[in-house]
């Protein structure tokens, strides 16, 4: 039993198509087994909604009478610093900027309650924001100064472009130092306080495509409550890491870049993140369809909780360090339940990402196909590849 | 010596009386206002840091009572702020007093307000400043 991409398409223009989400299919697969699951079911729906540093927003402000070069100049937007090394007009709003002077870590920890996450947050709810730039004047750009507010409406182009977003599973943290610590992972109690994770699980798109069968470059994905592309493999791509029988990776994996249309996207679904002694960073909603192609995908896709596994790090010392070092693996089911065990003590476990949104998203990429406001596109070009030697490396210090 | 954070409620009718000025000039105690403001209702609330001499500052309740004033000690005001919460779960193995569950069926985070001693512990590690922090009695 196998079908196409493009049959699926037909059905889902007809109102036809069966669309469930990842956790409805796992109760479908155990009823029926994969094989009727694959007959039966053309997509299912994914959805992860956590902090993705890696993130941010390029705009264009259009032309100022006169004009004004912003490429090499200093650019804020409320404060915060975004990068205006490209052309006139153009600027890159960091996720994780901050205004100069924010006292960041100085004051430890550092609260972080404003940055480029909050900023694009505003922008997507339609706040008039205050530009300031200064730039050094061309003959053709003779404008030195400029203050303005801006708001989404008036921008030309607004496009959200995360060079990595959706990791593919992801460490739990821990701290077995006698200090408290505060992480991109949460706050770490001291001696195995808490344990933090951040992924959705059996929920989480690429733990449902463990082999990257049907989610590529192309993709097309719901992204911060509008629709976005796959642009790339996202920055940190490994895709050779260890994995389980089932295909899914023990580690952090595959990673996924994506892009698309800020003007359509909601604050709800693209929210600005303080990470306590940390820094600012923004939450990102993303749901990717997978078609149930085979009975190998129905499989893929039916993969639940308990299946799922991920390595306890030490954020104290062998993180830091970069020391890789696994005080034992824990899956997702029990992630989940509030609590794990390591090493004899029951620690409280604590996530990032959250499991409601994730299911939210889900839920409403179903019924956007459902209703046929959403088609499946065929990926252009497949990402590295499980058996390919392409990996992510740590930094060499050569001496300059 | 006594040194305490107080709130003050004034009904109404009060709310136009100099009874802080005599709170230092019959009783000698040193003041601080925190916060003040008035409810749409027109009562006064005033969150003061009192200190000074123990006879002087019991005299001095006792007088803000006796003319009408509710007194008492400050306690922070937690709040949920369900708009804005995702239901991560980051707070809860934070809270000392399990205020903040999940809820094992929907995965949603519950804020139990009466086990709540206002440590403001999630306030800080929350991403989404869904946690709300009022000065209230
Ligand atoms: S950390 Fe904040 S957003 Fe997350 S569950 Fe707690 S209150 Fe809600
Ligand atoms: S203020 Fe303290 S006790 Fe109250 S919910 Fe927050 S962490 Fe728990």
């Amino acid at each position: 039993m196998t079908k196409t991409i493009q049959e699926i398409n037909e059905k889902i223009k007809k109102g036809q198509a069966v669309v469930v989400t990842a956790e409805e299919m796992i109760e479908i697969v155990r009823k029926k087994g994969e094989k009727q699951a694959a007959k039966e079911v053309d997509v299912v729906t994914t959805g992860t909604f956590g902090p993705m540093c890696s993130s941010g927003a390029y705009i264009n402000i259009g032309h100022a009478k006169p004009k004004i070069k912003l490429g090499g100049g200093e650019v804020y937007i409320n404060g915060v610093e975004v990068y205006a090394g490209f052309a006139a007009v153009d600027i890159y709003i960091g996720a994780s900027s901050l205004p100069p002077d924010d006292p960041r870590n100085k004051i430890y920890p550092g609260e972080f309650r404003y940055g480029g996450g909050h900023v694009i947050e505003e922008l997507v709810a339609g706040k008039d924001l205050v530009l300031t730039a200064t730039a050094y004047g061309t003959d053709c750009y003779p404008r030195k100064e400029l203050r303005t507010l801006i708001n989404i409406r008036d921008l030309n182009e607004a496009v959200l472009f995360n060079p990595r977003n959706c990791y593919q599973n992801y460490n739990v943290a821990v701290n077995l130092s006698d200090r408290i610590i505060y992480t991109y992972m949460g706050t770490l109690k001291p001696k195995l306080g808490n344990a933090n994770y951040c992924s959705a699980g059996q929920l989480s798109p690429l733990l449902n495509d463990p082999y990257y069968k049907t989610i590529g470059i192309g993709t097309r994905i719901f992204l911060g409550g509008g629709t976005g592309y796959i642009a790339w493999w996202g920055t940190q791509h490994n895709p050779g890491v260890e994995r389980s029988e089932n295909g899914v990776p023990l580690s952090p994996a595959g990673t996924l870049a994506v892009i698309g249309d800020l003007k359509q996207m909601k604050p709800e679904w693209l929210r600005g993140t303080s990470m306590l002694g940390y820094g600012v960073t923004l939450t990102v909603g993303i749901g990717i369809p997978i078609p149930v192609l085979s009975e190998e995908i129905a499989y893929y896709t039916s993969v639940k909780d308990e299946e799922i596994y991920t390595q306890i790090v030490d954020y104290s010392k062998p993180y830091p360090q970069g020391i890789s070092e696994s005080l034992g693996q824990v899956n997702y089911a029990q992630l989940r339940s509030g609590k794990i065990r390591i090493s004899n003590k029951e620690v409280p476990t604590g996530s990032l990402s959250s499991y409601v949104k994730a299911r939210e998203i889900a839920n409403i990429l179903k019924e956007w196909i459902k209703q046929g406001k959403f088609l499946l596109t065929e990926p252009v070009a497949k990402l590295p590849q499980a058996e390919s030697d392409y990996k992510f490396k740590p930094l060499k210090i050569r001496e300059v | 010596m006594t040194e305490s954070k107080v709130v003050l409620h004034f009904p109404p009718h009060l709310v136009d009386k100099p009874l802080i000025y005599k709170l230092s000039r019959d009783f000698d105690l040193e003041f601080n206002i925190l916060k003040a403001s008035v409810t749409p209702q027109e009562e006064g609330i005033l969150v003061l840091e009192l200190k000074g001499d123990d006879d002087n500052f019991q005299h001095a309740i006792a007088y803000l009572k006796e003319n009408g004033v509710d007194v008492q000690a400050l306690t922070q005001d937690i709040n949920l702020n369900y708009e804005l919460c995702i239901h991560c779960g980051l707070c809860v193995p934070i809270c000392p007093v399990s205020a903040l569950v999940k809820d094992g069926e929907t995965d949603e985070v519950k804020f139990v307000k009466e086990k709540c001693i206002a440590c403001e512990l999630c306030g800080k590690v929350c991403p989404y400043n869904a946690i709300e922090v009022s000065l209230n009695a």
